[in-house]
């Protein structure tokens, strides 16, 4: 009933027009950010304007075990189909890896692991896309979130990677740490999700 | 009529913490947003103005677009509902929850929800309804609302904060670190997403092509709402629907740099329907409740430019009124300038009540300057003070203008006047025992009168010319 009466209102609100607008052909070039998109590498770009958000761009597993010892994450979840990489590596520096995600048990992860999708090199974000990535909480909940990525699977722009939508029901674009400036508009990050953002690239 | 208006009493009463915060955030997000927009683009205004050409195209033509995006959703096996009202709204969304036995979930922040008052009213129908946005959860902690668009305790500083977690047992004992509110929220939310069995969101825009919703958070709260779950309601305005997916990009780069000065919103989700086969988690439903609740009113009025809005805040941030009278003081779901022009009309039985809100501003302009999609608000502002005219809506504190017209129609009148008024200066008539005079004098001062001097001086100019 209701779908009837708002149609139906629109109908006439519209039919009160002398004239409609047409929709605008734009060229996409006007929506790049020409400072963001600076450089050639895809990599270099993205990591520039990754780290501008509080991202971490890290270019090898052990820079990776590294930043997870001195920070005392110890604990956490890797994709099963990234384990053959360098679980091992991980399990040999002493921390501990499970590759089954136990949702009852979201508070032991410390780290996640997952495989992202791509990243957009112009505004900085990793790419999530629940086909390929194993799960959505272990990318969620731990305070560090390691997105892996290769690079061919960088895309360059915004408007890029929405073209790449395909036709997978749940992309995330994460750009960055979760973050918060309800408080005085103090910036603090983790809030819900990771409080460190990581793209590994391999 | 005797008195002030309600807003102008609001911002008198307000208290001196209470508005330096409003103050100070608000003129922070306004520097962010000018200094992110100009070091990006050359020329900010030419992609503010492609997209009010787009929400322009899709308004004029929104019945076609609603029905596209209704049909995709549908395709992509999603569950499509409308509501005419508020209230539809809400029944609609409790019959839903019903329907799955949902007895708890959480809601990431979503205007369209404050403006039906949907908390209470599942609280009310024994459903457990937890705002999951920092500040959104502290407005519900406290009973308040929202502020502000954006900021929603913008309005609130980190000493009340401490005192609301101490007083609801978030917290053990009062501390008032930004870091150490933020982290006992995240604690107790994160228990509540995974004992939750739906999420409510909003949507900042519908593809109409795809059905796609983009939805975006900063905190992550829609996603670690909806990653556990089995059922997602996202409740939607009609004015959402823009034409095709790739105008998200348009948009997108619009809406985080007018809001909080970023690129992107951390968390910018995109959401087609219920999870795929392949996918291992993700909700199994998803209900997309387009509400219209006074918006097919507002697109048939001569405001209806309003429906443009992204809801980024940037006029409320800049706007002078806004910061010094708080977002409250617009007594709606909408403040500042959007708020202004929208709240009006969108609780149409509401106008007389909020007929003051069109009044309050100076027409300075900030708002349309800063506005992403170009929305004319001091031109809507005055359109709507001549309806309230028109419809001879009593407006507190207007000085009759009926004796002014006659003395300025009538020259021997006027220039008799001009001279006699000299006399006021003398008269102490700010401290008259006159109700109006003291209420208009009580936010005026007058300079000194100098009636008649410039009549003198032409007249002495032409006399030494001859």
């Amino acid at each position: 009933m209701s779908r009837a009466a708002i149609f139906a209102k629109i109908e006439s609100a519209n039919a009160a027009l002398k004239t409609k607008a047409a929709y605008p052909e734009y060229d996409m070039a006007l929506v790049h950010s020409a400072p963001k998109l600076e450089g050639t590498d895809l990599w270099e770009i993205f990591a520039r304007n990754f780290a501008a958000v509080n991202g971490k761009p890290m270019t090898g597993i052990d820079q990776l075990i590294d930043f997870l010892v001195l920070h005392q994450q110890l604990r956490g979840y890797c994709d099963p189909a990234l384990y053959p990489h360098f679980g091992q590596k991980l399990v040999d520096a002493g921390l501990t890896v499970e590759t089954q995600y136990d949702r009852e048990r979201y508070d032991f992860y410390q780290f996640g692991i997952t495989r992202a999708t791509g990243a957009i090199a112009e505004s900085g974000s990793v790419i999530l896309d629940d086909d390929r990535t194993s799960h959505r909480l272990a990318a969620l909940s731990p305070w560090v979130h390691v997105a892996v990525l290769e690079r061919s699977e960088i895309l360059r722009t915004i408007p890029d990677a929405i073209a790449a939508f395909g036709d997978s029901p749940n992309i995330i674009w994460a750009t960055g740490p979760s973050k918060t400036a309800d408080v005085e508009g103090i910036l603090i990050e983790g809030v819900h999700g990771p409080g460190e953002q990581i793209a590994l690239l391999i | 009529m005797i008195g002030i208006q309600p807003i102008d009493q609001y911002a008198r009463d307000i208290s001196d913490e209470k508005q330096h915060s409003v103050i100070d955030g608000s003129s922070a997000g306004t520097d962010k947003r000018y200094h992110v927009l100009h070091k990006d683009y050359p020329d900010p205004d030419a992609l503010r103005r492609l997209a009010a050409s787009i929400k322009d195209h899709t308004l004029h033509h929104l019945g076609d677009y609603l029905a596209q995006a209704e049909k995709s959703l549908i395709s992509n096996g999603a569950h499509v509902h409308y509501a005419s009202t508020d209230e539809d709204a809400r029944q609609t969304i409790l019959a839903i929850l019903r329907q799955h036995g949902v007895t708890q979930l959480t809601k990431s922040k979503s205007m369209a929800a404050e403006e039906i008052h949907l908390n209470p009213f599942l609280i009310e129908n024994g459903v457990e309804c937890l705002e999951s946005d920092l500040g959104e959860f502290i407005i519900q902690l406290d009973g308040d609302e929202p502020s502000h668009i954006v900021k929603p305790i913008i309005h609130k500083n980190r000493r009340e904060i401490a005192r609301t977690f101490l007083r609801e047992g978030i917290a053990a004992d009062y501390n008032d670190d930004p870091e150490t509110i933020t982290r006992r929220a995240r604690v107790h939310l994160r228990a509540k997403y995974m004992e939750a069995q739906a999420v409510i969101t909003g949507a900042n825009f519908v593809c109409a092509d795809s059905g796609r919703l983009a939805l975006v958070t900063n905190e992550g709260n829609s996603r670690f709402g909806m990653a556990p779950v089995p059922v997602h309601i996202a409740l939607v305005g009609i004015e959402k629907v823009i034409p095709e997916e790739k105008d998200l990009a348009v948009f997108l780069n619009l809406l985080g740099r007018s809001a909080t000065g970023q690129q992107l919103t951390v968390y910018t989700e995109f959401v087609s329907g219920p999870r795929s086969a392949s996918q291992p988690d993700g909700p199994e439903h998803m209900h997309v409740v387009f509400m219209d609740n006074g918006r097919t009113d507002v697109l048939a009025s001569n405001c209806k430019e309003i429906l443009r809005c992204i809801r980024c805040g940037a006029c409320q941030n800049v706007c002078p009124v806004y910061r010094q009278a708080s977002g409250h003081a617009y007594r709606s779901t909408y403040g500042g300038p959007v708020g202004a022009v929208l709240s009006p009309i969108l609780f149409g039985s509401r106008f007389p009540e909020l007929a003051d809100l069109p009044k309050a501003s100076s027409l300075c302009g900030a708002c349309n300057e800063v506005c992403p999609v170009d929305i004319p608000i001091p031109d809507l502002l005055l359109r709507l003070r001549d309806k309230a005219k028109r419809e001879s809506i009593p407006s507190a504190g207007a000085i009759p203008m009926s004796p002014f017209a006659t003395l300025a129609t009538s020259p021997n009148i006027w220039r008799t006047a001009m001279t006699m008024s000299k006399a006021m200066n003398h008269l102490p008539i700010q401290v008259a025992p006159i109700k109006p005079l003291q209420d208009w004098f009580g936010q005026r001062t007058l300079p000194e009168w100098h009636g008649g001097d410039f009549r003198k001086w032409m007249k002495d100019r032409r006399t030494s010319k001859n």
